[in-house]
């Protein structure tokens, strides 16, 4: 029987939420090849984290785990000798995940090394060979279909629900795979800490643009962020003028989002924008320009310089809270 | 050391798009390079010069895999800086990507380069897997969606800050290598090459063509090889089959306060 592949990442011993989409997605393809799901689970001693996940089974068949010391810290290099290594020992013809910056990096590797195509952010699985994925920042869907023994995918959080748990599986160990990370030195993953949940999670989101002006000013937005439980997120002008962290950036080069409620503030809605936000429930904007193509894109559009806006839209949340 | 450079033509991303029956259709489109490569010759220029001196670190060579007769982006690099250009010459929108990257792959090694840039992504395909692969294919290191980046001449190695998901991660690869950068490697700051002062700061962006850039590109030498010169055995494992617009949002409203805002959003949207 044919096998799905889908590769997760763990932390401190947990699967990352980020992955629940990616195995939905697999799922959904081995429903159209009549194949089955296994979750591969790869690190130094990923066993722990693979026990947890078998727990909760995911619909998967079972966990397949990988160990090697040269597997952590992450490296695109030893990933793809040990996903490589994992296709040819268990036959998968079908591999992928969520469409995070780890699998982005590593997946093309082990594709290149199978002579493999891989469809990058699918959004939808229309056949056991046809994938749906957007492309030119999101203004358009294609339909790819793709004639090869071994495929990839990556999948697009948003478009795909998280994985529900499900029955326990068993976990099995595949033999350990030779990976070379080709002299590279990882330094570490500056991390960006932050209390509010992840920006690709949220229910809520509140970006901020360049008419924010500066850094110190994203503060009235964070109080805004923290009274609705969201995540904060910036446009590129903002990001790259170090008004907040790289890593808050929606867009076709940053976050892609869909959460209940999106506020965009000062962001004057430029494709490259709209292509990472579009999807979102209900959309507000809240630009002093009225013809701020933002608005083309909101279900509720309120002209208003922010200075005027936050404060009292803060102000207003607040009385309603405790009324 | 010899830099080499992978370079797009895309369809210009402003203009809007013409659905045809199996993908989008660009027999009217004006071409325009994209921009992360812009940013990727930047990057190899940057390393490549010494600020406030005359000396050169490195050879910039620009590769496209397009018509042979739709250069203009190809030229457009050499008014930048780039010393000279390579072409295959094939329609790339009727490759696979299997086979794009085996052509960047079998040119650096014909070329023994000592470091591949690249974009992190093409703006109209958006694969964001061809450097990835030819690293791959050449069993190189790879560091991808680069936002800084640092030449360690003596060590032979580049120093590299990631833009990953959930911050920056720093990342030591010794040459050769591969590179694929992101949006933030042209702030002013960013590219470090030892030997131009550590206080230069760059101007915001990927630089202009001067004129007398654009009146030497002409003199530039630019080869034309065709996928067969280079060996690799063209494969056709993706076929676009058909193309949608995404669903329009429906018309949204005007609201003419905040206070009639947070009321729709209360009791209209139930959001709050
Ligand atoms: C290859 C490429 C990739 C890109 N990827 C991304 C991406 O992933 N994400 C992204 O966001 N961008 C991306 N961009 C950049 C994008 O094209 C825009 O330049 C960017 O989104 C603009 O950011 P902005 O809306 O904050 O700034 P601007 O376009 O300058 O807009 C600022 C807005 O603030 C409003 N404003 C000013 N003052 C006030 C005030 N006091 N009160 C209220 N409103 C005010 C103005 O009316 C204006 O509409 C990309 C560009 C390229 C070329
Ligand atoms: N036809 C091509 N010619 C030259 N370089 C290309 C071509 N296609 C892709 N690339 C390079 O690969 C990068 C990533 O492309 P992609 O994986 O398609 O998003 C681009 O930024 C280019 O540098």
């Amino acid at each position: 029987m044919s096998k799905v592949l889908v590769i997760l990442e763990v932390a401190a011993g947990k699967l990352r939420p980020h992955c629940l989409p990616g195995i939905t997605a697999g799922a959904e393809i081995a429903a159209k090849i009549g194949g089955q799901l296994q979750l591969l689970v790869l690190g130094a001693d990923p066993s722990q984290a693979a026990q947890a996940i078998a727990q909760a089974g995911y619909g998967a068949a079972g966990v397949l785990t990988l160990a090697a010391a040269g597997l952590e810290p992450f490296t695109a290099e030893a990933w793809g000798d040990a996903i490589v290594h994992a296709v040819k020992t268990t036959g998968a013809t079908v591999i992928g995940g969520s469409a995070s910056s780890t699998l982005r990096d590593a997946l093309p590797r082990a594709a290149a090394l199978l002579d493999a195509p891989l469809v990058s952010d699918i959004v939808q699985v229309k056949s056991a060979t046809t994938f749906t994925r957007p492309v030119s920042a999101g203004r358009a869907l294609l339909d790819v279909q793709v004639n090869a023994p071994i495929v990839f995918f990556t999948a697009r959080g948003t478009e795909f629900e998280p994985a529900q748990p499900g029955a326990a599986v068993d976990v099995s160990p595949l033999p350990a795979p030779t990976v070379d990370v080709r002299g590279v030195q990882v330094k570490g993953v500056q991390k960006t800490e932050s209390s509010r949940p992840a920006l690709t999670e949220a229910k809520v989101v509140v970006s901020g643009g360049r008419g924010m002006k500066e850094g110190a000013n994203f503060r009235i937005l964070e109080q805004l962020t923290d009274l609705l439980g969201g995540a904060l997120g910036a446009s590129r002008a903002a990001t790259d003028a170090g008004m907040v962290p790289a890593d808050l950036q929606v867009g076709q080069t940053g976050k892609i989002v869909a959460p209940e409620l999106y506020i965009a503030v000062a962001v004057s809605g430029a494709i490259q924008h709209l292509a990472g936000m579009k999807g979102s429930k209900v959309i507000v904007a809240i630009n002093k320009d009225e013809e701020a193509p933002i608005f083309q894109v909101a279900d509720y559009s309120l002209v208003a310089k922010w200075e005027d806006a936050i404060p009292r839209l803060i102000e207003l949340i607040k009385a309603r809270r405790s009324a | 050391m010899k830099i080499l450079v992978t370079v797009k033509r895309i369809p210009d991303p402003d203009e809007s798009l013409k659905f045809g029956a199996t993908g989008l259709d660009y027999s009217a489109s004006k071409w325009v390079p994209n921009a992360f490569d812009e940013y990727a010759v930047e990057t190899a220029l940057r390393l490549a010069e010494v600020v406030g001196g005359t000396q050169r670190l490195a050879e910039v060579v620009v590769l496209s895999i397009c018509p042979e007769n739709q250069r203009q982006h190809v030229t457009q690099f050499l008014a930048m800086g780039a010393d000279r250009g390579i072409i295959v010459d094939a329609d790339p929108d009727k490759l696979d990507t299997i086979s794009v990257s085996k052509l960047i792959a079998a040119v650096f090694k014909k070329e023994a380069c000592d470091l591949l840039i690249s974009g992190k992504l093409t703006q109209d395909n958006e694969g964001n897997q061809v450097p990835q692969r030819v690293a791959a294919l050449l069993g190189l290191p790879q560091a991808c969606f680069a936002a800084a980046v640092e030449w360690d001449q003596t060590g032979r190695a580049l120093n590299v800050s990631r833009e990953v998901d959930d911050g920056v991660e720093t990342k030591r690869i010794p040459l050769p290598g591969v590179l694929s950068v992101d949006l933030r490697i042209v702030l002013p700051r960013s590219v470090r090459n030892g030997s131009t002062p550590a206080t230069h700061a760059y101007n915001e962006g990927p630089r202009l063509a001067s004129l007398k850039g654009i009146t030497m590109a002409k003199r530039k030498p630019v080869a034309v090889l065709k996928p067969a010169d280079l060996g690799v055995a063209i494969t056709a494992t993706e076929q676009n089959v058909a193309v949608t617009a995404p669903p329009k949002r429906k018309a949204g409203q005007k609201v003419k306060s905040v206070e009639e805002l947070v009321e729709k959003l209360a009791k209209e949207a139930k959001v709050l």
